[in-house]
C-alpha cells in the first residue's frame, strides 16, 4: 500500500519513465532500467571557488556527466548572494551550494525561492582562522603536550583575553563568515557560543539582519576567496570558512587556522547540490542523471582511503576551478592539515565526500541548520518540532537520491554494497553528541535539542 | 616637422623607459603572494595563456569527437533518436575572454550610438527641447556604471523571461549597462556640434528652400560630423571602462571576469595573469580609440584639422 501510494506521488511529479524505474528498482537486479532521456542537456553550474566544489570538477573531467548524456559548463560565480540569485533566476541551472541556502531561501531568510537539494556534496571541509596577531596574543596560554606543541581542539575559551583587550581599547572585535546562512557563520557561533561568547542575534522583525545584536564579537559576511585579503588589510581579525582559504592563510603566511569544524561538530553537513523546485519539476529525469554522475564523483573522490586526492586536487588547481597553488589545495585534501607554519597534522576526514553516507540528503541535517536559524533569531518566532520536519522535507530529497542510486546500481556503474541500505534509510541520523560541547542532537526533536544551549534563542523567546 | 626616425624612434623610447621603471619598480613592491610581476614574469604568462588556448583548443576537438561517438552508439540502439550536436561546455580562455569583451562592447557602443546620434541631432536642431532635456542629460550623464548595474540586471532577469533565451542575460547586462553609461558624450557632443552650424551655411539653405532632410543630410551633418566624432571616442573610451567594470562587478563572461577569477585564486601565478590582462586591456582600449580616429579622419571633409 505505501509503495503504491509512493508510486502515485512520483507518477504524478515525474511522469511513467521514473514510475518504470521505481518498478525496477524495486525487483532488484531483475532487468536493466532505463532512465529517460534528459529534458535538457545543456546546462550551466554555478560553483564558488572551495575545493569542496570537487564533485563537479571530477564529474565533468571524468566524463560522468557526459555518461549521462549531459553537457555541463561549470561557472565560477562572485560570492554566495550572486550564485543563488542566478539559480533562483534560471542564469544557472543548479550549483553548489551551502547547506542552509535551499533551506534559508525556501522559508524566505533574505532571497526567498523554493530551492531543492536530492545530493549532499560533502561532509566537513571548513576551519576558523585568526591573524598572526590574534594568535601570538592567545598561544602563550594555550595547554601544550610533551613535544611542546599546543593541544587541539582549541576551544574559543582562548579568544577571551583578547577580547578584554580589544574591549579596552575600544575597538571592534570583527570576523569574516561567507554567508547569513552559512554552515560557517553557525560552526563559528557554534564555537563562541560554546564558550559563553555571544556571537549576537539577528532581529529581522526589526529589520536588523546584521546579526550583531547583544554581540560581543562582530560577524561579518565576506565571499570565501576574498578571506585572506580581508583579513590580511586589518578589516576582521579572523574567519571561519572553507578549505583552500584557511591553508592559503598559512601558505601567505598572514593567520593560523585554529579549529577545524570538524572538531566543532564531527562529520558535519557542508555543501549540497542545489536546484529550484520548478526547475526539479520541469527537469527530473536531467536532475537524476546530474545526481547520478555527483554521486559516481564523489565516490571517485573517497575511493580507497582517499587514494584520488592528489590527482583532485591537481584538478581543483586549474584556474578554471579553484585556482590556488595546487600545494596549498594538497594540504587539506589529501588528509592532512597545518595549522601553524610547519605544524602539519594528519585530518584524514577533513574532507568527505562519500563515505558516511556524505551524499545522502538527511533531513536531519536539515533539521540542524534549521535549529541554528531559530537560534540566532533568523527565524524569529517559535515553531512547532512537525515545522522543522516538514520543511525539511520540502527542501531535502533522498526520494530523487534514491532513484539515482538505483539507476547506479542497474547501470552497473556502482553497487549495492556501495551504499549503505538506502532503501531502508529513515533520513534522521540517530541521536549522538559529536560536538565541541558534547550537547546531544536527535533531529526528531529540535525544540529539545534548542533548549539545551545557555546562548541563543528557544520557546517564545524573541529579540 | 620631425624626421621619419625620429617619428619612431620617440615612441619606442618613452615604451622602453617604461619599462625599465616597470622592471626596477615592481621588485619593490611586496604582497603576500610575491612580489609584483615585472615585464617578464608578465610576458612569460601571456606565452602560457597562448599555450592554455591552444591545449583548450585540442580539448574542444576531444569534445566533439567523445559526442560523436557517443550520437552514433545512440543511434544504433534507436535509429528515430533525435541528434543534436552540442556546443564545447570548456572553460572560457584568455582569448575567449578577449573575443567575448570585444563583441559586447560593440554591441554596447553601437546601440549606444543609435540612440545617441538622432536623438542629438534633434536636440540640436531644436533649441526648446534641448532646454527641457539637458537637465536631465546632464543628471544622467554622471551616474556611474556601478550604480546602473544592478538596475539592469534586475530589469533584465525580470522582462527577458524566454524558454530558449537567443543570448545569455549576462551578456545583455553588460552590454546595456555600457550603452547606458557610453551615451552620453555622443549625445551631448553631437548636440553642440548641430547647435554650433555656421550661421552663412544655414542661410544658404533657407535661400535655397532646401527641405528639412536635404538641409540635415548637407548643411548640419557635415559640419557636425567632428563634434559627433568626438563623442564617439570620448564614448567608445567610457564604453570600454565600464564593461571590464561591470565584468568584474556582475561575473559577466569577459576580460573583467577573468581578472576577478584570478584575483580570487590567489595562485603564486595569479597577479602576473592579472598584469597580462591589464596590459591587454589598455591596449584594446588604444586599439579602440585609433580605430575610431581613422574613421572620422576617412569621413571628416575637412582633412586640414589636426587630429590626435
Amino acid at each position: 500500500m505505501a509503495i503504491k501510494g509512493l508510486m502515485q506521488l512520483i507518477k504524478k511529479s515525474y511522469g511513467v519513465s521514473l514510475s518504470v524505474l521505481l518498478f525496477g528498482a524495486l525487483t532488484v537486479n531483475a532487468s536493466p532500467l532505463v532512465l529517460g532521456e534528459p529534458e535538457k542537456e545543456e546546462l550551466k553550474l554555478g560553483f564558488i571557488k572551495l575545493t569542496d566544489m570537487a564533485p563537479l570538477a571530477i564529474a565533468y573531467e571524468k566524463g560522468y556527466f557526459e555518461d549521462e548524456g549531459l553537457y555541463v559548463s561549470l561557472e565560477a560565480q562572485a560570492n554566495w548572494k550572486v550564485l543563488l540569485d542566478r539559480v533562483i533566476d534560471g542564469e544557472l541551472d543548479g550549483a553548489h551550494m551551502l547547506a542552509g541556502q535551499p533551506l534559508g531561501a525556501t522559508i524566505g531568510i533574505g532571497t526567498k525561492a523554493p530551492i531543492i537539494t536530492a545530493f549532499s556534496m560533502d561532509l566537513n571541509g571548513n576551519a576558523i582562522t585568526v591573524s598572526n596577531e590574534v594568535w601570538q596574543q592567545i598561544k602563550p596560554q594555550l595547554p601544550v603536550d610533551e613535544n611542546g606543541k599546543v593541544i587541539h581542539p582549541i576551544k574559543a575559551e582562548a579568544l577571551k583575553p583578547v577580547l578584554e583587550h580589544y574591549k579596552d581599547t575600544g575597538k571592534p572585535f570583527q570576523m569574516g563568515m561567507v554567508f547569513p546562512v552559512s554552515t560557517h557563520n553557525y560552526e563559528l557561533r557554534y564555537w563562541l557560543a560554546a564558550a559563553g561568547i555571544n556571537p549576537g542575534f539577528y532581529a529581522p522583525e526589526k529589520g536588523d539582519n546584521s546579526g550583531q545584536r547583544e554581540a560581543e564579537i562582530l560577524l561579518n559576511v565576506t565571499p570565501p576567496p576574498q578571506m585572506p585579503a580581508t583579513m590580511e588589510a586589518g578589516t576582521i581579525q579572523g574567519y571561519s570558512v572553507g578549505e583552500p582559504w584557511n591553508q592559503q592563510a598559512v601558505a601567505k603566511k598572514i593567520g593560523v587556522p585554529i579549529i577545524a569544524d570538524n572538531d566543532i561538530w564531527k562529520n558535519n553537513p557542508e555543501k549540497v547540490f542545489g536546484v529550484t523546485e520548478s526547475w526539479a519539476k520541469e527537469n527530473p529525469n536531467t536532475h537524476i542523471r546530474l545526481v547520478k554522475a555527483l554521486i559516481r564523483a564523489a565516490a571517485w573522490l573517497d575511493h580507497n582511503g582517499n587514494e584520488n586526492r592528489a590527482e583532485a586536487s591537481k584538478i581543483l588547481a586549474r584556474s578554471e576551478y579553484v585556482g590556488a597553488d595546487e600545494k596549498v589545495i594538497a594540504n587539506s585534501m589529501t588528509g592532512s592539515f597545518e595549522y601553524e607554519a610547519g605544524d602539519i597534522r594528519p585530518a584524514p576526514d577533513f574532507n568527505v565526500f562519500f563515505r558516511y553516507n556524505a551524499t545522502y540528503p538527511y533531513y536531519s541535517d536539515a533539521v540542524w541548520s534549521l535549529t541554528q536559524m531559530r537560534r540566532w533569531g533568523q527565524i524569529p518566532q517559535a515553531k512547532p518540532d512537525s515545522w522543522y520536519i516538514d520543511i525539511a522535507k520540502q527542501v531535502y530529497r533522498p526520494d530523487i537520491y534514491r532513484l539515482a542510486v538505483n539507476a547506479l546500481i542497474s547501470d552497473g556503474l556502482m553497487k549495492q554494497s556501495d551504499f549503505s541500505d538506502v532503501d531502508n534509510e529513515t533520513g534522521f541520523r540517530p541521536p549522538h553528541n559529536h560536538f565541541i560541547d558534547n550537547i546531544t542532537y536527535d533531529g526528531r526533536s529540535p525544540n529539545a535539542y534548542l533548549e539545551q544551549f545557555s546562548i541563543g534563542l528557544k520557546g517564545d523567546q524573541q529579540i | 616637422m620631425l624626421k621619419r626616425s625620429t617619428e619612431w624612434l620617440l615612441p619606442i623610447l618613452g615604451i622602453l623607459f617604461f619599462v625599465v621603471i616597470w622592471h626596477f619598480s615592481a621588485l619593490q613592491v611586496k604582497t603576500s603572494l610575491g612580489s609584483l610581476p615585472g615585464p617578464v614574469q608578465t610576458a612569460e604568462q601571456f606565452v602560457l595563456l597562448v599555450e592554455d588556448h591552444l591545449q583548450e583548443g585540442e580539448k574542444e576537438q576531444a569534445f566533439y569527437d567523445r559526442q560523436e561517438e557517443r550520437n552514433a552508439k545512440k543511434l544504433a540502439t534507436d535509429p528515430d533518436a533525435k541528434i543534436k550536436m552540442r556546443a564545447y561546455t570548456g572553460k572560457a580562455t584568455f582569448f575567449d575572454q578577449i573575443v567575448t569583451s570585444l563583441v559586447t562592447v560593440a554591441c554596447g557602443f553601437i546601440l549606444a550610438s543609435v540612440i545617441a546620434i538622432p536623438l542629438g541631432l534633434v536636440l540640436g536642431l531644436n533649441h526648446k527641447l534641448y532646454m527641457a532635456f539637458n537637465p536631465i542629460i546632464q543628471l544622467l550623464k554622471p551616474v556611474s556604471p556601478l550604480a546602473w548595474l544592478p538596475l539592469v540586471t534586475m530589469v533584465v532577469s525580470a522582462s527577458y523571461v524566454t524558454k530558449d533565451p537567443l543570448v545569455a542575460k549576462s551578456f545583455l547586462n553588460s552590454m546595456l549597462t555600457v550603452t547606458l553609461c557610453s551615451l552620453w558624450p555622443t549625445l551631448i557632443n553631437t548636440a553642440v556640434g548641430v547647435t554650433n552650424v555656421d550661421k552663412d551655411l544655414v542661410n544658404v539653405s533657407r535661400v535655397l528652400r532646401l527641405s528639412y532632410w536635404q538641409h540635415i543630410r548637407t548643411i548640419v551633418l557635415p559640419s557636425a560630423i567632428p563634434m559627433i566624432f568626438t563623442g564617439l571616442r570620448l564614448s567608445i573610451g567610457i564604453a570600454w571602462m565600464v564593461l571590464i567594470a561591470a565584468e568584474m562587478l556582475a561575473q559577466n563572461p569577459g576580460l573583467g571576469k577573468f581578472v576577478w577569477d584570478e584575483f580570487q585564486n590567489g595562485s603564486a601565478a595569479s597577479l602576473s595573469r592579472i598584469m597580462v590582462a591589464v596590459v591587454m586591456i589598455g591596449f584594446i582600449g588604444l586599439m579602440l580609440d585609433r580605430l575610431m580616429l581613422m574613421i572620422q579622419k576617412r569621413v571628416s571633409w575637412d582633412k586640414q584639422q589636426v587630429l590626435r
